[in-house]
């Protein structure tokens, strides 16, 4: 019963995460701010979807299962990456930025 | 910082521990024969593989880069908290921006982390490293390096760059002892 109520609750907290990076998605000006949808809300709302996987097949007679640990661990590595990459070649194609974006003198072609 | 481990036949210590929980973590068993296979493994894959590697300085402070781990989870959590009130909040009122981080951080498997640990907590994404290392003569080191960030919403680019200095860059010196 109380394991009923920690998936939904974590599912929801999941779900709620990845909608809101989704709605970053949409609504933010620019390419370089709407990189921080992805890279950051949807982790947290994957490894909460996972852990509420892990405790829902806990309880429900297979065994305990672990191996949503590793996809967390492959998630929070890989997700940083997949940033970079986008970005450097966001600035490679020499996307504008949003007006009023401070320090893009800092910003050096390659 | 040390490139070398005191033992020539376990190159990557670390490594070898990370593999031999992933092998378990992969067959979700600790069966003896699990246990035997995954000892081989450990083992072998990074003897195997070290010779195509640069050598990385070595975790050298393993408690503490446990307890670093443990921040940057925490941080993690408040980034997406933190974002997702940017994100649902007036588009107008961000302030974005584009700023240099002054690193002294030299291998690229540190550089790494922090830029990852950058790109996971608040409002921030690592974009590049600058001087970018094919540019510069063969064989030749920069001075000073520089880690070019996006933020979503600036508000006191001192206060960030310190803070980022303080609570990700110095730990991981301290952790390779570099």
């Amino acid at each position: 019963m109380i394991s009923e109520w920690v998936v939904s609750i974590l599912l929801l907290f999941g779900g709620t995460f990845i909608l809101i990076g989704s709605i970053g998605l949409i609504k933010l000006p620019d390419f370089f701010m709407r990189l921080h949808g992805p890279t950051k809300a949807t982790t947290l709302g994957m490894a909460s979807m996972l852990i509420a996987a892990m405790v829902y097949f806990a309880n429900s007679g297979h065994g305990l299962s672990v191996k949503e640990i590793l996809i967390t661990i492959f998630l929070l590595i890989t997700a940083p990456i997949s940033g970079y990459m986008l970005i450097k070649s966001a600035i490679h194609h020499k996307l504008k930025a949003k007006e009023g974006t401070k320090g893009l003198d800092n910003v050096e072609d390659d | 910082m040390r490139l070398q481990a005191r033992f020539r036949w376990l190159p990557t210590p670390f490594r070898s521990l990370f593999l031999f929980m992933v092998w378990l973590l992969l067959n979700n068993s600790v069966s003896v024969g699990h246990l035997v296979l995954a000892t081989i493994f450990a083992i072998l894959i990074p003897i195997l593989s070290f010779s195509f590697r640069d050598p990385q300085p070595l975790i050298l402070k393993p408690g503490l880069a446990l307890k670093q781990l443990l921040i940057v989870l925490y941080d993690i959590v408040v980034a997406n908290l933190q974002v997702a009130l940017l994100i649902l909040g007036p588009s107008k009122k961000l302030r974005p921006a584009f700023i240099k981080v002054p690193i002294d951080l030299t291998h690229d498997m540190p550089i790494t982390i922090l830029a990852s640990c950058v790109s996971l907590t608040p409002g921030t994404v690592s974009a590049e490293v600058y001087p970018i290392a094919e540019s510069l003569p063969e064989g030749e080191e920069p001075t000073q390096r520089y880690l070019l960030i996006h933020v979503l919403d600036l508000k006191d680019e001192e206060a960030l760059i310190k803070q980022i200095k303080q609570r990700y860059e110095a730990p991981l010196k301290e952790i390779f002892q570099c």
